[in-house]
């Protein structure tokens, strides 16, 4: 197991080395100089110059790749260029709320999505299965922001149950919980409507597979068939495309951050496309998808414990 | 779960009442007196295509006695996995049936039994080992758990000791160094050495019947001879009744007592083995053997007769063999009986048993 985890975090490492590279290419091919983007168009060239060298772009592009690389392995990504304070400790300061955000959907996601996803797999085209494949097409055609405006109209204005604005208090967990209730509710419902999809196919294709004909004919409890044997064989494909549906996760939380104005990593990703903070989005970019290849690593070891097979190859 | 009254008197759901065809029951009467291991009366399974219900088995009989093997033999298609998963409750709706007939283990009633009522049965007092070794066992298990399973669900022994028993087992079935193998899972292993597990695992609760589904098909010549050894020798040791399906005459031979041929749903000849082989009357039987394949060769389908076992939505009237079959004449268009030519040897053709239909 020790092996298989080293194999897969090595492997992870040129992934990283791209991620870094490609988000270099493309703030040097851009085009537009950062210098005159910081300074405006009517910067004077001295001006434009002391700028440039204070960013060191004036620099040969190879060194200042490698001092790039360099930095962005200790974590370093620079400063904003709107608060002028560093990246990474912004982004520490709102990533508790995003990871309190995506995990919940997550959940959210999974405790719905997975048992009825078997439930119309079991039913496949009874009363059960028809419903559960309209509103995962209803949940799914819906994007975040209509319903999340929804949630917030009908839960938070009209029942008055849970609060509109959510900036939480970090050191209150009854306060993080409760304002996390119905931007987790709106994700989490996509992530549902996702999931339900997938575990039903997988269901399907298990329930027909000739080891589930051999359990029966031990006599193992119709239960046990389906929640032992079948789940564990269609748990494969489930844990793969909910690992591939993190970047969708990612993608919305930014979206659901802005309507129930939450702080957190798209709230951040939006204010500096807005002002044009370059370093930051650089900085973000980075981080996001750092943390696409975390989940990817994870996805990848949840598979080597669930099937056997993985590790042997 | 039903009384254990024997034969047609038992009530049934939807039975055409189909059971008490004069001569179906070739048997002698000494065999009549005893229970039989398992016995299917008038048979009939089902399955749906396009909205309508087609018999793919059509009132079939058989009496398998304790410590015997029968061979059901017949070519691809005509029903033989189906009557071995009727007799374990594994056809299931909405696309099969179990329409009529009587499945009787030791004397109890299976047909419409309930699926809990089965699941106490299947792997403790009958088993079935699959035509595919390849893709019966679970993948994400070890064949460890897969063998100790039934055993912890049907004799409530703790993992450990089903584990313990499981290892005993492999040893039976001849898995080397069994207690390390108990641990792996099925893609560490060879297709003869995966049914191997399989008829461990039909084999943990030491059932009275066994129903093998071509548990040699899938393997080479070499390693066919082995587990049909062990096949044989694990018999003998308990006492069980074997179904055995093949479409290997060969195999046949070598290990059944007596035979059963199918064709397109139907038993049309039934006897011991060796007057089967000697004299077998019915065309479709004669057929078999013209194209038998000889156990130092590769496995074959059952070629040499020419066309194919018509589609369960096409099945003619009267002989179902009829457009096949070199013998064919006025007659065979009317409902053929199952005709005794001995107290053991019975064959369903008018031609070749010279008997009419009356009714
Ligand atoms: N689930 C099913 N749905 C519809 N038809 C089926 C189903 N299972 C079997 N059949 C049909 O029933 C008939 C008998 O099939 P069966 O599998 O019993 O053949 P077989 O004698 O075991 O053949 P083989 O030697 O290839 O294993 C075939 O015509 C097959 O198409
Ligand atoms: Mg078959």
């Amino acid at each position: 197991m020790l092996g298989f985890v080293l194999r897969r975090l090595l492997a992870a490492i040129p992934t990283l080395l791209a991620v870094l590279t490609l988000v270099f290419v493309i703030v040097r091919v851009v085009p537009g100089d950062p210098a005159l983007v910081i300074l405006g168009d009517q910067a004077t060239p001295e001006a434009t110059a002391a700028v440039r060298e204070r960013l060191g772009l004036d620099r040969p592009l190879l060194v200042q790749y490698f001092d790039f690389l360099g930095s962005a392995l200790q974590g370093d990504f620079g400063n904003s260029l709107v608060t002028n304070r560093p990246i990474l400790s912004e982004v520490r300061a709102v990533l508790p709320h995003t990871v309190d955000l995506t995990l919940a959907s997550m959940v959210i996601g999974v405790a719905i999505g997975v048992p009825v996803g078997i439930w119309a797999a079991l039913n496949r085209n009874g009363v059960i299965d028809v419903m559960a494949r309209l509103l995962s097409l209803i949940g799914l055609s819906f994007p975040v922001f209509v319903s999340g405006v929804f949630l917030l109209l009908a839960f938070g204005l009209h029942w008055r149950l849970f609060p509109v604005i959510g900036s939480a208090d970090l050191n209150d967990p009854l306060d993080r919980l409760h304002k996390l209730v119905l931007p987790a509710m709106t994700l989490g419902l996509l992530m549902a409507a996702y999931i339900t999809r997938v575990t039903r196919s997988a269901m399907l294709q298990s329930l027909g597979e000739d080891y589930m004909r051999t359990a029966r004919a031990k006599g193992v409890p119709r239960r046990r068939v389906v929640w032992v044997h079948g789940l564990r064989n269609a748990a494969l494909p489930i844990v793969t495309v909910v690992g591939l549906y993190v970047g969708i996760l990612l993608g919305n939380s930014v979206l659901t951050e802005i309507v129930f104005n939450r702080p957190g990593l798209g709230k951040i990703i939006v204010g500096a496309l807005n002002q044009r903070d370059y370093p930051m989005l650089q900085g973000l970019l980075v981080i996001y998808c750092f943390l696409i290849v975390i989940v990817n690593l994870i996805t990848d070891l949840l598979y080597g414990v669930i099937d056997p097979r993985v590790k042997a190859a | 779960m039903a009384t254990p009254v024997r034969g047609c008197r038992i009530p049934q759901r939807n039975t055409g009442g189909n059971c008490g065809q004069a001569v179906d029951e070739p048997s002698g009467s000494a065999a009549m007196t005893t229970t039989a291991a398992l016995e299917l009366i008038g048979l009939r399974t089902e399955f749906r295509i396009g909205g309508a219900w087609y018999p793919a088995v059509r009132d079939l009989s058989l009496r398998l006695e304790r410590n015997e093997t029968l061979a059901l033999v017949g070519e691809s298609g005509c029903g033989k996995s189906v009557t071995a998963l009727s007799v374990m409750g594994l056809v299931q709706p909405p696309f099969g049936r179990v329409a009529a007939g009587s499945i009787l283990l030791d004397g109890m009633e299976l047909a419409g039994a309930s699926e809990k009522a089965l699941e106490t049965i299947r792997g403790d007092r009958m088993a079935m080992i699959f035509q595919e070794p390849m893709t019966s066992l679970n993948p994400v298990m070890t064949v460890g758990d897969q063998v100790a399973e039934s055993l912890m669900i049907h004799r409530g022994l703790s993992r450990g000791e089903a584990l313990e028993r499981a290892r005993a087992l492999f040893e039976e079935v001849k898995i080397p160094s069994p207690a390390a193998r108990l641990r792996e899972y099925p893609h560490q292993f060879s297709g003869g050495m995966r049914q191997r597990v399989m008829i461990a695992m039909a084999l943990a609760c030491e059932p009275a019947v066994l129903l093998a589904d071509e548990p040699t098909t899938a393997l080479d010549v070499t390693i066919q001879a082995q587990v049909l050894g062990l096949l044989a020798d694990l018999r003998e040791r308990h006492g069980m009744a074997v179904l055995f399906i093949t479409h290997n005459l060969g195999v046949v031979a070598q290990i059944a007592d007596r035979v059963a041929v199918m064709y397109a749903g139907e038993i049309v000849e039934q006897g011991p083995v060796d007057v089967i082989f000697a004299d077998p009357r019915h065309p479709y039987t004669r057929a078999l053997f013209a194209a038998i394949p000889r156990l130092d060769q590769a496995e074959q389908e059952l070629s040499a007769i020419g066309g194919r076992v018509p589609p369960l939505d096409q099945m003619p009237e009267g002989c179902r063999f009829a457009p096949r079959c070199p013998l064919a004449q006025a007659g065979c268009e009317l409902p053929q009986p199952l005709v005794a030519l001995a107290a053991t040897h019975a064959a369903r053709c008018h031609v070749t048993t010279a008997a009419v239909m009356h009714a």
